[in-house]
This record gives structure tokens, C-alpha cells and sequence, in this order.
């Protein structure tokens, strides 16, 4: 019972116990790494194979369809006849393609869609590793993927993956800054940039004093993976599929499973950040439940992005620009001050944080009402339908 | 500490390895009958018009150059906040003079009308 309780991390100290009875103990660490780094890098694949057919299920009943339902029950094994056929599509290369470039993009987008998962907690203790810096890697790892796609577009030598690749641009810079604001708010709260440690310290969900700064990490989320409504670097109707528009079998596939890959990677750093992570009831007494409420929480949001995507129209790029830079940035830049200020007031903390959650409501209400009187003095100027008396 | 960074380079280089055995298995696995036609750029079954290596609006660096600022920022945020809570009350004062001065920076790009999309 008590084996099965904490059994993950058991798991590992019994390997690692019965590697160490035969060999020596930096055979046994590089043994471990090699194996937890296997199963980490499977993470997007898995993503892959079981979000995809989620997507599409969502997708369909959102849009009064069925989706896919012929191989196996409710069609769950659509993905396995998907990835047999990606991995014996013929490989096209376009004669004009810069031809290094463009066989490595694939590679570099997967390898930045793999090491995310690297300092994700998946409970006390279940982690690849603790970075001391590991919010700022995840930032930093996750640019990896901005560089892949622009080498994708432009090696392809495609004006429509030329335009793809300058508008992600565009828009991962831009939104990369409300991100990075709504994380370093959380960082200030906690003082530490451990995700293990974040987990630790949240002993009520930051949703609920920071839930601003989660607004903007979903929409900056939602942006980062390139989903709709910011899809308009891949918008099928305007540049057929944007950036990777050239490639074909499993190159194209890299790209596909690095995308499934980035979605569950921000949807479980939102889980870590706002959602408390491994944390529940009886979580503490038995660790073995830590994955489980952390997997529960991932699916909640990564259903909640296909929510979005299913029900919100794609954004016009000026519009996509300015939801960053002259809403999101301030309300972020606000948000973080806001959480410095409180925090140094000689109060007990469940005051500061009531504080801190006051002052995100009404920053939120402001933000909302500003933009609802942008939009009506836009609609007036333009003369859209309604606004004429 | 290094064997937390042996372990990222162990990860990564699996990383990179396993979309190569990928491609591989794929090369093996899949027809290869090129021709001058399939291998032509899609443009929409248009044939291609011209350079497609070109000069570039300028809008796109515009974007470029305010991020860089914001982003130096984040370099200084991060640190910041581990240790905000270790620093007196002049950390807070200091931060709101930096995003004071960062906030007048991204006001005058606004009025410039360099967040214009145009």
C-alpha cells in the first residue's frame, strides 16, 4: 500500500536501486536519462495520436457533424490508419527549395516542441528536471520553434509560405510578450521560477487571485500554437496552409505532430501555473493521484482552446497586432506592477491576495469596457450596418 | 546543476534524433518517382511570377524592433521577481520606474503609428 501510494516515484527508486547493485553510479544517472528523456520525447506523439481525433470530435459536434466514426468504436483509432498513411506518402522537394533548410526545418520544430516538456511537473517528483530557470526555459525553448518556421517558409521559396512564415512572425513576437508578463506575475507571487516548486506553493489555484494574467496566458497560448482565431498564419482560405504549404509525408507530419505537441505542452504549463498542477484532494497522502488531477486539468484546457477554435471567426492581422500590443501588453505591464505593489503591503497574505484579485477584476472590467467603446467608435467611423441613426 | 543540464543535452539530441529515425523509416517505406512537374512550386496550379526572395514590407520590422525592447525587458523581469521577495521596498519603486519608462517607450510607437497595421 504504501509502494502503490507513491508508486511513480518508488517505480524510479527501485530502478535505480537495482541498476546501481551491478554498475557504477554515473552509468546508472546517464542510464536514467537516456530512459526518462525516451519517454519525454514521446509526449507530442501521444499528443498526436489522441488529441487529434479529440479536435475533430469537438470540432464535428460543435459544428452539428458527426466526425470520423469508421475505424474502430467512435472512430478512436482514426489516427493510427493517419499516421500509416503519412509515413508512406511520396516525399516531394520543390526544385527551387533551398534544400538543407528545408530538410531541416521538420527536425528543429520537434525538437522545440519536445524540450518543453523537459520541466514539466507531473507530480511531487515526477519530473524530467527541476531547472532552477524553468519558466524562463520554457520561454526560452519555446522561440526554438518560432526560427523552425521561419526557416520552413522561407527555404520552400513559395510566396504563400513566405507570407505564412512573415506573419507568424509577427504575431509569436507579439504575443510572446503578454505571456512572458503573465508568467513573471505568477513568478512574483511564488518567488521562484521551479515549476516543481510553483506546484508546492499554490495552496489555492492562482485562477483565482491572477485570473487576468490567466486570460492572457490562454489567449497568448492560443496565438503561440497558432490555433484559431489567431490561425491566419496557416488561414487555409487566404494562403492555402501557410508555412509548410511545400512539404508532404512525414515531414509535413513533424509539423503536425509538433503543433498537437505545443498545445498539450501550454495547456499543461497552464495547468501548472493557474490550475495547481498535481494538487487535490487526498493528493498529498497519495502521490499516485498527482498525474491523474494533472492530466484532468491539461484535457480541461486544451478542451478550452478547441472551444475557442471551434466558435470564435479567425482575427484580421491588424486586429491580431493590436489585441497584443495595445490591450494585452498594458493590461499584463498593469497586472505585474499591480502584484509587486500588493505583496510588499504589511498585511497577512490572504489579504494581499483578496487585494490582488480585486484589482484584476476591476482591471479586467475596464479593459473590457475600453474595448467595447473601441469597437463602437470604430463601427461609427467605418458606417457598419446598426450604427447610422 | 551539470547533470541537470546533461540531462536537457541527453534530451535533446534524442529530441533531434527520433524525427531523423522518423524520416528514415519514411524514405524506406514510401514510393520515389519524381518528375519535373510534381516537383514544380505550388502556387495554386498557377505557374510562379517572378522572385519569390524579395524585400519585404517594412511593417514586419517595425514589430521586430519594439519586441526586441520588451523582450530585454523579460530578461531583467524574471530575475527580478525570484527575488522580489528578499528586496526592500526600493525593488518595487525601481521596477515601477523601469515599466514607466518601457510603457512611455510603447506610447510613443503607439502615437507614432507604428502599431498601425497599414
Amino acid at each position: 500500500m504504501e509502494y502503490i501510494s507513491n508508486f511513480f516515484v518508488n517505480l524510479g527508486n527501485s530502478w535505480t536501486s537495482l541498476l546501481s547493485s551491478f554498475l557504477p553510479p554515473w552509468a546508472v544517472i546517464l542510464i536514467n536519462f537516456i530512459i526518462v528523456a525516451l519517454l519525454l520525447v514521446l509526449m507530442p506523439v501521444i499528443a498526436t495520436m489522441t488529441l487529434t481525433i479529440m479536435e475533430r470530435k469537438i470540432i464535428a459536434r460543435i459544428q452539428n457533424r458527426i466526425g470520423p466514426n469508421r475505424v474502430g468504436p467512435w472512430g478512436i483509432f482514426q489516427a493510427i490508419p493517419d499516421a500509416i498513411k503519412l509515413l508512406t506518402k511520396e516525399d516531394i522537394v520543390p526544385v527551387n527549395a533551398d534544400k538543407p533548410l528545408f530538410n531541416l526545418a521538420p527536425l528543429l520544430i520537434f525538437l522545440g516542441a519536445a524540450l518543453l516538456w523537459a520541466v514539466i511537473p507531473f507530480g511531487r517528483g515526477v519530473i524530467g528536471q527541476d531547472l532552477n530557470v524553468g519558466v524562463l526555459y520554457l520561454v526560452a525553448v519555446g522561440s526554438i520553434s518560432t526560427i523552425a518556421i521561419v526557416m520552413a517558409g522561407w527555404s520552400s521559396n513559395n510566396k504563400f509560405a513566405l507570407i505564412g512564415a512573415f506573419r507568424i512572425v509577427a504575431q509569436l513576437l507579439s504575443y510572446e510578450i503578454p505571456m512572458v508578463l503573465a508568467m513573471a506575475s505568477v513568478v512574483a507571487l511564488v518567488g521562484t521560477m521551479k515549476m516543481g516548486e510553483i506546484v508546492e506553493l499554490q495552496s489555492i489555484p492562482f485562477l483565482l487571485i491572477l485570473p487576468v494574467a490567466f486570460i492572457t496566458y490562454i489567449l497568448a497560448a492560443a496565438a503561440e500554437t497558432g490555433r484559431a482565431p489567431f490561425d491566419l498564419v496557416e488561414a487555409d482560405s487566404e494562403i492555402v496552409a501557410g508555412y509548410f504549404i511545400e512539404y508532404s509525408g512525414l515531414k509535413f507530419g513533424w509539423f503536425y505532430i509538433a503543433e498537437y505537441g505545443n498545445l498539450l505542452a501550454v495547456s499543461a504549463i497552464a495547468a501548472t501555473l493557474f490550475l495547481g498542477g498535481w494538487r487535490g484532494p487526498f493528493a498529498d497522502q497519495a502521490p499516485v493521484l498527482g498525474p491523474l488531477y494533472f492530466g484532468i486539468k491539461t484535457i480541461l484546457i486544451v478542451f478550452l482552446l478547441m472551444w475557442i477554435r471551434g466558435t470564435w471567426p479567425r482575427f484580421r492581422i491588424d486586429q491580431m497586432l493590436a489585441l497584443a500590443w495595445k490591450v494585452l501588453v498594458p493590461l499584463g505591464l498593469f497586472n505585474l506592477l499591480w502584484v509587486a505593489t500588493m505583496i510588499k503591503l504589511p498585511l497577512p497574505v490572504w489579504l494581499q491576495w483578496a487585494f490582488i484579485l480585486a484589482g484584476n477584476v476591476l482591471a479586467l472590467l475596464v479593459t473590457l469596457t475600453l474595448m467595447g467603446q473601441a469597437a463602437k467608435r470604430y463601427a461609427a467611423r467605418r458606417g457598419m450596418v446598426g450604427t447610422r441613426a | 546543476m551539470q547533470s541537470q543540464y546533461l540531462f536537457i543535452a541527453i534530451f535533446a539530441v534524442v529530441a533531434l534524433a527520433l524525427p531523423a529515425i522518423g524520416l528514415a523509416v519514411a524514405w524506406a517505406l514510401r514510393p520515389k518517382k519524381p518528375n519535373p512537374i510534381k516537383n514544380s512550386t505550388y502556387e495554386c496550379g498557377m505557374e510562379t511570377i517572378g522572385e519569390t526572395w524579395v524585400q519585404f514590407r517594412a511593417q514586419y520590422y517595425l514589430y521586430a524592433l519594439i519586441f526586441v525592447v520588451f523582450d530585454v525587458e523579460a530578461a531583467f523581469i524574471f530575475p527580478w521577481a525570484v527575488a522580489y521577495n528578499q528586496l526592500g521596498l526600493y525593488a518595487l519603486v525601481e521596477m515601477i520606474l523601469f515599466v514607466a519608462i518601457l510603457f512611455g517607450g510603447l506610447m510613443y510607437a503607439w502615437r507614432k503609428g507604428a502599431l498601425e497595421w497599414r
